[in-house]
C-alpha cells in the first residue's frame, strides 16, 4: 500500500468524526495561533523601543545616580531600582554643563505624577520636568506651539507641553496652544502639543506633559534629579565625554554614578526583550503542548473505538506498517490542519491588534510553529498508532 | 497440518484448545468443521486461515511452511490465498459496498482503476452489481454477507474460509450464502466452513468434527445438500440467475 491510499484512508477517518476532529484540532490552533501572537507581540514590542532608543541618536549618555550592572547576560539588573545612590541635584547638571568638553546639551530629568484638569475633564499623566535644551534629547515631535525656553525654566514658569493622548483627551476638537488648565491644582498655560508617538516599555509617552524641571521641583516638592542625558557634539567623542563626566562627580559621587550610552541601553532592553519573547513563546508552548496531548488522548480512544476495524483490515492483509502509517497520518493531518489555520489566526489576529500593541510576525515564529504542529502530531501519534499496529488480528475482530 | 497443538495462557492457566489435530485439506475440497464451543474449532480455523500461529506442529500452505514467519509475511499470504466470511460480516461501517470489496486490493498493491474494475466483478458475481455504493447499515444480513463473500473472493484466493457464515441469518438468506459458497467450491475454490449447525456442514462434502481439541470424526458427507435446491423449494426465483451468473463468470475464467 502507498502513502497515497494511507492518506485516503486518514482523510476519511478525520471527516467521519467531524466534530471530535475539530475539537482535537482546537487545541493545536489555539496552541499555534498563541505561539505566532504572542512572539509577534514581543518581536514587535522589541522592534519598536529599539526603533525609539535608536531614534534618540547614537550621541546620548544617560548618567545614573547608583551603579547598575551593565555587564549584560545577567538580565535582572535593569529596570529595578539602582543600588542604593544619592540623588543628582540640578547643581550636578550645572556642574557638568560647565566642565564637559564636546557636550552640546546637559539635560537634567526629572518625572512625577499629575492630574490635568480642564472644565470637567481629567486624567492622570506623567510630568516630565528638563530644561530648555530637553528638545534637543526628547524624541516627541512638537505637533503645534513651542517648547518652552531657558526663561520659562529660569522662572519656574507655570507652562507646559502636551502629550498627544492629552491633547485628544482634554482638547478633542481645538488648538490647545494658549489655553490653560490646571495640574495638581496649580493654572498652567498650554504652549505646545506634540505628535503621535505610540507605547513603548515605559508606559504610554503620549499621556506624558513636559515643563520645566524647575516646575516640577516646585509642584512636587522634591529636588532630585533622577536623571542627567547628555548629548555629546560628536558621536565619535562619545567615550572620551563618558570618562570626562565620570570624572568630573567623582568627588562628589565616588564610584556611584553609571554613565550609559545608547548602544549599551540598547544591549541591556534586548536581552531583557528577548527574555520576554521567550518567556511568552515558552508559555505558548505549553497551550502547543497540551494541544498534541489531545491529539495523543483521542487517538488512543480512536485505536480503541476502531480495535474491530484494524482486526478486518489486518485479517485482509494489513501489514503493521500499513495500520501505523495510517494512524500516524491522521494524527499528523490534525495537527498539521490545526496548525495551519493556528498560523492564520495567529497572523490575523497580531494583524488586528497592531493598532493597541505593535506586532510583527516573524517567518521563523511561522516556520517554527508548523514543524512544531507537524512535530507533535508524530509525536504523539507514533504511540497510538504503534498500538493499533501491535493489535493481534484475532483479538481485535472479537472486540466489541 | 501436521500434529498442531495450541496452548493458550490464560490468567496463568493453560488451555489446551488443540491437542495434535493433524489433517490435509485438498484444493478443490469443501470441508466443515464442527464441534460444540470450546471444541477448538476457531482456533483451527485461525491457524488454517494464518491468523494465528500453533504453539507446535507443522502448518504448510501450498507447500510452504508458515511456522516460522513473521506476521507482515503471514499478512501478505493472507492477502493472497486466503479470503475471510465471518459470522458477524465485519464490514468496515460507514464505508460502501464496493469500497469494502476493494480493501484487501488496497493491501495487496492493486491500482486504482483495476482494483474498481475487480472490486464490481466480484461483487456482481454476487448479484450485488446495483449496490456498489450501498454502507452495510444499508444493506439486509444476507446482502451484508454477500458483500463479504464478494471481499473474500476479489483477490482470487485458493481457499475462502467460512467462520459460522449463516449464524446471523435468516435460512432463506443463509440458504442463499451457501448457495454461493458451493458455486465458488464448484469453480474450484477451496472453501473450509467452520459451524456449530449440522445442517450447514451438509452442504460440504467432508466433515471434520473437533471435540475438546482432537479430532473425533473425519468423514465425507454421504447425503449432500444442494443449495440451489433447497432454494428452489422454498420459492425463491434467484436460482436460476445466480446460475447464470456465476456460469457465465465460469466460461470466462
Amino acid at each position: 500500500m502507498n502513502f497515497a491510499e494511507s492518506f485516503r484512508i486518514a482523510v476519511r477517518a478525520v471527516f467521519a468524526n467531524k466534530v471530535r476532529s475539530a475539537l482535537t484540532m482546537l487545541g493545536v490552533i489555539i496552541g499555534v495561533a498563541a505561539v505566532i501572537l504572542l512572539v509577534a507581540i514581543g518581536t514587535g514590542v522589541q522592534g519598536e523601543i529599539t526603533g525609539t532608543i535608536e531614534g534618540l541618536g547614537s550621541n546620548l549618555l544617560f548618567v545614573f545616580p547608583g551603579q547598575i550592572n551593565t555587564g549584560g547576560g545577567g538580565g535582572g539588573g535593569f529596570g529595578g531600582p539602582p543600588s542604593a545612590g544619592k540623588p543628582f541635584s540640578l547643581a550636578d547638571a550645572k556642574l557638568l554643563q560647565a566642565r564637559l568638553n564636546g557636550a552640546s546639551a546637559v539635560v537634567p530629568v526629572a518625572s512625577g505624577a499629575g492630574v490635568l484638569r480642564l472644565g470637567n475633564k481629567s486624567g492622570r499623566s506623567t510630568l516630565m520636568g528638563a530644561t530648555d535644551q530637553g528638545a534637543q534629547v526628547f524624541s516627541a515631535t512638537l505637533g503645534g506651539g513651542r517648547h518652552y525656553n531657558r526663561s520659562e525654566v529660569d522662572a519656574s514658569a507655570r507652562v507646559l507641553a502636551i502629550g498627544y493622548t492629552i491633547k485628544a483627551s482634554l482638547f478633542p476638537n481645538s488648538d490647545p496652544v494658549g489655553q490653560y488648565i490646571t495640574v495638581n491644582g496649580q493654572r498652567f498655560k498650554v504652549i505646545g502639543w506634540y505628535e503621535k508617538q505610540g507605547g513603548s516599555l515605559s508606559g504610554d509617552q503620549d499621556n506624558q506633559a513636559y515643563l520645566p524641571i524647575t516646575t516640577l521641583q516646585t509642584l512636587t516638592g522634591n529636588n532630585d534629579v533622577r536623571i542627567i542625558m547628555i548629548k555629546a557634539a560628536d558621536a565619535t567623542n562619545i567615550d572620551l565625554v563618558r570618562a570626562q563626566a565620570k570624572r568630573i562627580l567623582e568627588p562628589k559621587f565616588a564610584d556611584n554614578i553609571t554613565v550609559m550610552s545608547q548602544d549599551q541601553t540598547l544591549g541591556i532592553l534586548s536581552t531583557v526583550l528577548d527574555t520576554l519573547t521567550y518567556m511568552l513563546a515558552g508559555i505558548a508552548g505549553i497551550s502547543l503542548l497540551v494541544g498534541g496531548i489531545g491529539i495523543m488522548n483521542i487517538m488512543l480512544v480512536s485505536v480503541s473505538e476502531r480495535t474491530r476495524e484494524i482486526g478486518i483490515r489486518k485479517a485482509v492483509g494489513a501489514r503493521t506498517y500499513d495500520i501505523l502509517s495510517q494512524f500516524v497520518i491522521e494524527a499528523m493531518m490534525l495537527s498539521l490542519t490545526g496548525g495551519i489555520i493556528g498560523i492564520l489566526i495567529g497572523a490575523g489576529g497580531a494583524w488586528a491588534i497592531q493598532s493597541v500593541v505593535p506586532t510583527t510576525v516573524t517567518p521563523w515564529a511561522v516556520a517554527i510553529a508548523f514543524f512544531f504542529s507537524a512535530g507533535v502530531g508524530v509525536f504523539f501519534g507514533v504511540y497510538p498508532a504503534w498500538k493499533a499496529s501491535q493489535l493481534d488480528p484475532i483479538v481485535a475482530l472479537r472486540y466489541e | 497440518m501436521h500434529d498442531v497443538t495450541k496452548v493458550y495462557q490464560l490468567e496463568g492457566i493453560e488451555v489446551r484448545a488443540l491437542c495434535g489435530v493433524s489433517m490435509d485439506i485438498h484444493e478443490g475440497e469443501m470441508v466443515s468443521i464442527m464441534g460444540p464451543s470450546g471444541s477448538g474449532k476457531s482456533t483451527l480455523m485461525h491457524i488454517v486461515g494464518l491468523l494465528d500461529r500453533p504453539s507446535a506442529g507443522v502448518v504448510s500452505i501450498e507447500g510452504e511452511v508458515v511456522g516460522d514467519l513473521s506476521p507482515n509475511q503471514l499478512a501478505a499470504l493472507r492477502n493472497e490465498h486466503i479470503g475471510f466470511v465471518f459470522q458477524s460480516f465485519n464490514l468496515l461501517a460507514r464505508t460502501g459496498a464496493q469500497a469494502n470489496v476493494e480493501l484487501p486490493l488496497v493491501y495487496g498493491g492493486v491500482s486504482g482503476a483495476e482494483r474498481s474494475r475487480r472490486a464490481r466483478e466480484a461483487l456482481e458475481r454476487v448479484e450485488l452489481g446495483d449496490r456498489l455504493n450501498h454502507t452495510p447499515g444499508q444493506l439486509s444480513g444476507g446482502q451484508q454477507q454477500r458483500v463479504a463473500i464478494a471481499r473474500a473472493l476479489v483477490t482470487s484466493p485458493s481457499i475462502v474460509l467460512a467462520d459460522e457464515p449463516t449464524g446471523n441469518l435468516d435460512s432463506r438468506s443463509g440458504v442463499e450464502v451457501m448457495g454461493i459458497l458451493q458455486d465458488l467450491n464448484a469453480q474450484g475454490i477451496t472453501v473450509v466452513i467452520v459451524t456449530h449447525d449440522a445442517n450447514v456442514a451438509r452442504h460440504s462434502q467432508r466433515i471434520v468434527e473437533l471435540r475438546d481439541g482432537v479430532i473425533v470424526r473425519d468423514e465425507t458427507v454421504a447425503d449432500r445438500l444442494d443449495a440451489h435446491d433447497e432454494m428452489s423449494q422454498l420459492g425463491m426465483n434467484t436460482a436460476a440467475d445466480v446460475e447464470a451468473v456465476l456460469g457465465t463468470a465460469g466460461d470466462a475464467s
